[in-house]
């Protein structure tokens, strides 16, 4: 077990965003949520690197534990939570600099100047998600001229550049084409292996193609969770079997 | 019928705006150019102004020009950033609506009462403090670098605010500080429109006129220091164009077409860079 949340809820200012999910994720596995729009799904992904946090009016209350230790208290490094905790956005967000600069970001935050050491994490990160032997002869183009499939792939190399444990996906794949996303989801189940990865999608087949357990959310509450197979073909709330078999969503 | 009265009326009202700025353009360099090739290269471009006497050397009068410029800049460079980042990125949106106009209403003040209040406080200051005449390089300076703090703040501002937050959520994503983003992610993607910023600053800087006379002491030579007097073009030709005749005033104009041709040239790059993706 790597992340536990204890009756945790959000609200922002008036409107409770979350209401009292307790989750259990599991280590290198993928974790799919799923729902309908607003239901929550993104906010409860975001308690885990507190991105929330950015937001003004945002209020949480239980807990939530990394290696059993609560991230949301005050002793706690928000810094070194982001650097385990990565997130990968909905819209790839490549930097306006350089392919290099972009993976070499997270390293010179986080102190790394050796140019030495920088090229080898390039070469080791743009290697992780199989963009290595096609961009190493043009790093130092700008990149956003990259197709928005790459330049997805080159955010999540920008993430383990940093060495996270945890990597979180926020509907990685919306803004891509079906070859695109399947080629994202391939690289997701080759990360699982070194990386704890939880990836919010509203579509359901993609949750069920690549997520080993699955959670259910609808209007703040985490309505089931369980594995994908249970989950997808016998549910045990209604709620979710009326979800799943399209009644609504 | 009324329409197309009202519509070549217009037409003839735009044009006439353009026209004006080519009748400047043809007159200055119509009066000025001629000066420099009957005083040759070699003399414009000595240090010996002594136009009633044949010297039309203009050198001491550009590196005036320049000295102003570049403390200008070195003072509002970092003030007119500093400000940009803190409104874009540390205040409230209510700081914000209340101290950028503030800012603007830097540009509306007229220069003499900046002059005025750079002989009244700046001068005697800079006099009692570092010696030497008061009137220097140094009071052009900071007054100058007041001056284009509303250019240098607004565009800059307007140019950190055009970075989209994915960017800010993605540089906070692999753990860094607000600090360490603005430094390594806004600034850069911003750059285009602060470059703009300042480039129009340096615009200003080098044609302002009522306050550097007023404060710049106007010596003709190479100042040796910040404190010491300083002569740009622009004090020169408001200056001395009252009583200049023949070759005189075509100098004064001569010098009156360098600095257009480097207000231009700033411009072109100013919108360049801002029209660059």
């Amino acid at each position: 077990m790597i992340i536990r949340t204890a009756n945790l809820n959000l609200y922002y200012h008036k409107f409770q965003a979350l209401k009292n999910v307790n989750v259990e994720i599991r280590r290198n596995v993928i974790t799919g949520i799923i729902g309908p729009s607003g239901c929550g799904k993104s906010t409860l992904l975001r308690i885990f690197n507190r991105m929330n946090d950015l937001i003004e009016g945002v209020r949480i209350t239980g807990s939530v534990l990394i290696d059993n230790e609560d991230i949301y208290s005050p002793m706690h490094d928000l810094i070194l939570l982001r650097k385990r905790v990565g997130l990968v956005f909905q819209r790839p967000n490549a930097f306006p600099l350089s392919i290099f600069d972009n993976i070499t970001y997270g390293p010179r935050v986080w102190g790394i100047s050796d140019k030495k050491t920088l090229t080898e994490i390039v070469e080791r990160s743009l290697t992780a998600v199989d963009l290595f032997d096609d961009l190493k002869d043009r790093l130092d183009c700008p990149a956003l001229s990259l197709s928005a499939e790459k330049q997805q792939r080159l955010c999540i190399a920008r993430l383990l550049a940093v060495e996270p444990e945890i990597l979180l996906m926020d509907e990685p794949c919306s803004a891509l084409d079906p070859i695109a996303t399947s080629k994202i989801e391939e690289l997701m189940i080759e990360l699982k292996k070194k990386y704890t990865i939880i990836i919010v999608t509203h579509n359901m087949q993609q949750a069920a193609r690549i997520a080993d357990e699955v959670g259910f959310m609808l209007l703040g509450e985490l309505v089931e969770f369980d594995t994908a197979k249970t989950l997808f073909t016998s549910p045990n709330d209604r709620r979710t079997n009326d979800y799943i078999s399209g009644r609504f969503g | 019928m009324k329409d197309k009265i009202a519509e070549k009326l217009l037409l003839f009202v735009a044009l006439s705006a353009i026209m004006s700025l080519a009748l400047i353009t043809f007159f200055i360099f119509q009066q000025g150019i001629p000066l420099i090739f009957k005083a040759g290269l070699g003399n414009f471009l000595s240090l010996k102004w002594a136009p009633t006497r044949g010297g039309f050397g203009i050198l001491s009068m550009v590196i005036g020009s320049l000295m102003v410029t570049v403390g200008a800049l070195a003072v509002g460079i970092p003030f007119g950033l500093a400000a940009a980042i803190f409104l874009a990125e540390f205040s409230s949106k209510t700081i914000q609506k209340t101290l950028k106009p503030i800012i603007e209403l830097l540009a509306g003040i007229p220069s003499v009462v900046y002059g005025f209040i750079g002989i009244v406080i700046l001068v005697p200051f800079i006099r009692v403090t570092f010696g030497g005449p008061g009137f220097s390089v140094l009071a052009a300076s900071i007054i100058l670098g007041i001056m284009i703090l509303p250019t240098i703040v607004s565009i800059s501002y307007d140019a950190l605010l055009a970075v989209p937050n994915t960017y800010r959520e993605g540089s906070y994503a692999v753990g860094a500080t607000k600090w360490q983003t603005i430094v390594l992610l806004l600034l850069p993607a911003a750059r285009s429109g602060i470059v703009a910023g300042i480039i129009l600053g340096m615009g200003r800087a080098i044609g302002e006129t009522m306050a550097v006379i007023m404060i710049a002491g106007n010596a003709l030579k190479i100042p040796g220091s910040i404190f010491d007097s300083v002569r740009t073009l622009t004090s020169t030709i408001a200056l001395e164009l009252g009583y200049a005749a023949g070759d005189h005033r075509g100098a004064l104009f001569a010098c009156g077409s360098i600095l257009f041709l480097i207000i231009i040239v700033l411009n072109i790059v100013a919108i360049r860079i801002t029209s660059r993706k």
